[in-house]
């Protein structure tokens, strides 16, 4: 969709910039750095008409009756949208594809299940006149009784899902029968992704082809999901989605507030714009759902682990799924020859929990990153120590091998330029002034997800390359790492590629989430740059009317855009001369990361669901990337406020295909992973099961000031298993294991042992 | 947001005559009034702009003491050099507050304006009990949501905190507001809620703020804003004290005092009991300690927000101990 017709990098780039694993500076920076970059609710059409959502001001019972007399009456009003005016639509899969119940589905509710659920919207000609008419609205509400959050009596103990059962060895015995046994209770509250750019789209209908600008993490899901509800064909729609201000897998699916808008356009024949106001950022879609954990370790004197026993409950909606896997990291970090894990979730009045970067991982490293600095204590032995002592060799769970697993080489590099060597081990014996200092260590993993992607790759008359795909750039850097990738593979300057994302019209990919898109699309791109590598040399040594005919040379060499012998022994041409010559005015290929021989169906499937995706234990190896934060805090001693003064951490992401983007990421998951520490907490009203702090000056993100220098090292090597080019996860494995680790670090100042996020100064004064 | 017509005004005069008509409001800095016009509490119908009058942003600051028209921006007020060696808790308190973009529009005036963070307060759409919004329709604080709540000069009425720090300053240092003809102690320019919370400040229709006067003083030169908050930047004080101090020729002994509360009360709150204790006492780290637990007497919390309770005295100790360090 978006042409960068600017040069790429900078000169702190370096050497081999331009190449995969150089350290080419975004491409896409510029154009968002002076405004250029042109978001997605940001195209002016002719005749936008405005929407605005009304949202329950009860989190649960029945709308009695919705007043729109006064909004109808409103200057610039258009249309008013209820559950009885809005037209009907057919209920889409979910993503896995499961097929759907055929009955209709409204996006406006009658029956209220959270606090902010849409009941009504408002279109009018201008935002402010929606906004003004949206205000007269007056819904009345049959109340009923509310169950605020999983401390609620009424809420129970939740549903089972064996699904998430993970059992070996007896591990109730084994820690009957333990010299050392620890056991407590991890909890982390409703987190947010909070991302700059709102949710929102323009939605504008043609005949019965749908246009959605819209921002995404998925367009060809979230384009099946319109195809459904409007029951057209899928080619029928169209997502554009060239730049994401944030997503942080919270704009992955299409959403309620979607069907609204494009159901409006629809009724009206005119395009709609709609935007989430800040406020309705906190109750339109799930945040990270809150969590319980109770983490049991019976370990030998010695601290070597020989039972754990995990129990878990996520919250979900009263009508909505979300499971929050809080035994993936348990399950796996480290040896242990007993192990229980079981998992429950639990309805509450919320909008249903969402993805946020690294779900299940994050809050299950929390538990058990914890659990094991409170064995360490315990048995009295370093804190880094008993993770090496209790090392898995292998996949404990899966009983693979492991594809990589730098996490030793991540401890002892994080060690070392931390300076852990020199850590005082008592509690609250580090100080200076009314600072206790403390330095923590946690580790981290994501699993290595894998999926399918596809990219066409051209080469154009005038010698530069054209890269296309329907996968997506939201800031990881996915412009910037496929121009390296086909202008290393076709042989020209990434100045001469041009990527064209964000367009559900170009080749398809699957989900941007779960740190699988780099992977899957530099193989894809790969795949159809070398493709037409072999048309371009293939027309070179065999078109007669090609100036390397003569030479009757098996191959040639593709280098900055020339194409050469060898030896150099014969003609020096570029592509563009090449081209001219053989009279063609462009070569193109396709490459993707299917099975070969797919159907059509099972690629539709591929790139529209998450059901194909492949599991990271498929085969003979466990695939995972690894990490290891050390932080030191400083705790005011009379003020209990927290401040993280130095972050080294130690990645295994495999091999990085521009280490400057990776770095860059990890260090965002790192800050993320401080709010949550520190910060980040839905707060709810318990009378009205209503979120009090939907807005970005109540719900505290870190600034500036709360961040330090942030060391990360790579200490990843190429994991062919994992992808293509040897890559694996970057994006989410960074926030996991830091708040466990700055949770150990305020334990090593304070002598207190916080289990509940975020560590705010009341827990410490 | 509704619409409103927008009146520039020509001068003080016009622009007072203006905003007291119904339903008219005085528009500076707009940091806080278009904040609140978004979230549905200020519903203005005109707009009296007074950002282009002149002669009101100007900052005077001579041995009398600091003459800051209502105008002058919190960002140029925090980096004034003579506000800095003379005020410097007048600085620090306007430094610590907000963000770089908000202080560089928002005024003086606006600030001694602003208004509570109370989450009840500004979501009228959800929360229709407010007696601040509307009187009489009561509180919905009370029994929610309390972390950041008052735990002083609260009442049965509201409990909601007034979040600012410039004032918390201003009402240490005796600073008077300039309402035209009239000026006040700042002091008594912020009210307590009493059975009349909707009323906040003692400022009467067709007055306009046009400066404040902060009297120079040994106290006012040696002094300091301490804000605690969770985060280093951009949020409110979970609590804050402005002091200032001068001793007597030993260098020891405590001649002036001046202790004031921010993100624990209703209004600006001068803890004049802790002055009273240790006025006429040698600086000890045990009798700072004792007198600063003066700081919350009569404090009463709302379970969430006992914490300020405990960390009240703890702030304001390490302010003074903090200033007497640098003797």
């Amino acid at each position: 969709m978006t042409v960068h017709n600017i040069r790429h990098g900078d000169a702190s780039d370096g050497a081999f910039a331009e190449a995969v694993g150089g350290r080419l500076s975004r491409v896409d920076g510029p154009a968002k750095i002076t405004g250029a970059a042109k978001y997605a609710v940001e195209q002016q059409l002719e005749g936008l008409a405005y929407a605005v959502l009304v949202g329950s001001t009860i989190a649960s019972g029945k709308v009695l009756a919705i007043d729109t007399k006064a909004a109808e009456a409103a200057p610039g009003m258009l249309q008013v949208l209820t559950p009885d005016t809005i037209i009907s639509l057919r209920t889409a899969a979910d993503w896995f594809g499961t097929p759907p119940p055929d009955k209709p589905y409204c996006p406006l509710a009658r029956d209220i299940t959270f606090s902010g659920q849409y009941v009504a919207a408002i279109v009018a000609e201008t935002f402010e006149q929606a906004v003004a008419a949206a205000a007269l609205v007056k819904v009345s509400y049959d109340e009923t009784s509310t169950i605020v959050d999983l401390s609620d009596a009424k809420a129970g103990d939740g549903i089972p899902i064996d699904a998430m059962t993970k059992e070996w060895g007896d591990a109730q015995g084994a820690f009957a029968s333990a010299p050392v046994r620890i056991c407590a209770a991890y909890n982390t509250p409703r987190e947010y992704q909070a991302p700059m750019e709102p949710h929102g789209l323009i939605a504008r209908w043609e005949g019965d082809k749908l246009t959605v600008w819209e921002p995404s993490q998925w367009l060809d899901g979230m384009a099946r999901t319109y195809a459904e509800w409007f029951d057209v064909p899928f080619e029928n729609v169209r997502l554009v989605s060239p730049y994401i201000g944030g997503g942080f897998g919270s704009k992955a699916l299409a959403l309620s507030h979607g069907a609204v808008a494009a159901c409006a356009a629809k009724m009206l024949s005119r395009p709609v714009r709609l935007v989430m106001t800040r406020p309705q950022t906190f109750t339109g879609y799930g945040g990270r759902a809150a969590t319980r954990q109770t983490v049991t370790i019976g370990a030998d004197a010695d601290g070597k682990i020989q039972s754990i026993v995990h129990r878990s409950v996520n919250e979900t909606s009263i009508d909505g799924m979300w499971v929050e896997p809080l035994g993936s990291v348990t399950s796996i970090m480290y040896s242990t020859p007993n192990f229980s894990s079981k998992q429950n979730v639990v309805r509450v009045n919320s909008v249903v929990p969402g993805a946020m970067r690294a779900p299940g991982e994050n809050p299950s490293a929390f538990g058990i990153e914890c659990a094991i600095d409170e064995l360490a204590y315990e048995v009295g032995i370093d804190p880094l120590e008993i993770r090496l002592r209790n090392y898995a060799e292998q996949d404990p769970h899966a009983k693979k091998a492991w594809s990589t697993r730098q996490l030793r080489e991540a401890f002892a590099a994080g060690a070392e330029r931390f300076g852990w060597a020199r850590r005082s081990p008592e509690p609250r014996s580090m100080r200076d002034g009314n600072q206790l200092i403390g330095w923590g260590v946690a580790a981290g993993t994501y699993p290595v997800r894998r999926a399918y992607g596809e990219a066409i790759v051209r080469i154009l008359a005038d010698g530069s390359v054209e890269v296309e795909s329907s996968s997506i750039d939201m800031g990881q850097g996915t412009y910037t790492i496929l121009a390296q990738t086909a202008a290393e593979t076709v042989g020209v300057r990434a100045d001469d590629v041009v990527v064209k994302l964000g367009d559900s019209r170009f080749p398809r990919a699957g989900v941007t989430g779960g740190s699988r898109l780099a992977g899957v699309m530099t193989g894809a791109v790969y795949k159809a740059a070398s493709s037409a590598l072999d048309q371009l040399v293939g027309l070179a040594i065999g078109d007669p009317r090609s100036p390397f005919h003569p030479l009757q040379a098996n191959t040639l060499v593709v280098a900055n855009g020339r194409i050469a012998s060898p030896r150099g022994d014969g003609p020096d041409v570029s592509i563009a001369e090449l081209l001219k010559s053989v009279g063609r005015d462009h070569i193109e290929a396709t490459g993707d990361t299917m099975p070969e021989n797919s159907t059509p169906e099972e690629r539709y499937k591929n790139y529209t669901t998450i059901a194909m995706a492949l599991p990271h234990t498929e085969g003979d190896y466990s695939r995972h990337s690894w990490c290891a934060h050390f932080i030191e805090v400083r705790v005011d001693e009379d003020f209990g406020t927290v401040r993280v003064s130095r972050v080294v951490s130690a990645l295994d992401s495999g091999r990085l295909y521009n280490p400057k983007l990776a770095e860059s990421q990890w260090k965002g998951g790192i800050i993320m992973g401080i709010g949550q520490a520190l910060l980040e907490e839905g707060i709810v009203d318990r009378r009205h099961g209503r979120i009090v702090n939907d807005n970005l000056a109540d719900y505290l993100v870190p600034t500036n000031a709360d961040i330090p220098d942030i060391e990360v090292i790579s200490v990843g090597i190429p994991d062919l298993h994992s992808s293509v080019l040897g890559g694996k996860g970057v994006g989410e494995l960074a926030i996991v294991g830091v708040a466990p680790a700055i949770a150990n670090a305020v334990f090593h100042a304070t002598g207190k042992r916080i289990r509940d996020l975020p560590i705010t100064l009341e827990k410490l004064i | 947001m509704r619409d409103f017509s927008y009146f520039r005004a020509s001068s003080v005069d016009a622009a007072r005559q203006a905003a007291a008509l119904p339903g008219a409001m005085l528009l500076a800095g707009g940091t806080t009034l278009i904040d609140l016009a978004k979230c549905g509490v200020a519903e203005p119908e005109t707009l009296v702009d007074i950002t282009h009058l002149n002669g009101l942003n100007s900052i005077e600051v001579n041995e009398r003491g600091a003459t800051i028209g209502a105008l002058a921006r919190m960002g140029h007020v925090a980096d004034h050099a003579d506000i800095k060696s003379r005020f410097p808790a007048v600085s620090e308190a306007l430094w610590q507050a907000a963000s770089a973009q908000i202080r560089n529009m928002a005024t003086i005036g606006g600030n001694l304006m602003q208004r509570t963070r109370c989450p009840y307060f500004r979501d009228p759409g959800n929360f229709s009990a407010c007696n601040k919004r509307e009187p009489g329709s009561g509180c919905s604080a009370i029994g929610g949501v309390t972390r950041g709540h008052a735990v002083l000069g609260a009442s049965d009425a509201c409990i909601a905190m007034y979040p600012g720090d410039l004032a918390v300053a201003l009402v240490a240092f005796d600073a008077t507001v300039h309402l035209g003809e009239r000026q006040i102690p700042v002091d008594d320019f912020f009210l307590l809620p009493g059975t009349t919370p909707d009323r906040e400040h003692a400022i009467e229709p067709g007055e306009m703020i046009t400066a404040i006067e902060i009297p120079g003083s040994s106290s006012a030169r040696r002094s300091t804003y301490l804000k605690i908050r969770d985060r280093q930047s951009y949020e409110f004080a979970a609590a804050s004290a402005a002091v200032g101090i001068e001793f007597e020729a030993d260098g020891r002994t405590i001649r002036d005092l001046r202790v004031a509360l921010g993100g624990v009360a209703t209004k600006p709150w001068r803890a004049r009991a802790v002055e009273a204790a240790l006025i006429g006492k040698v600086l000890e780290p045990d009798t700072v300690r004792a007198a600063s637990l003066l700081a919350v007497e009569g404090a009463v919390d709302h379970g969430a927000n006992h914490y300020k309770i405990e960390l009240v005295p703890r702030v304001v100790a390490r302010a003074i101990l903090k200033l007497g360090e640098t003797a």
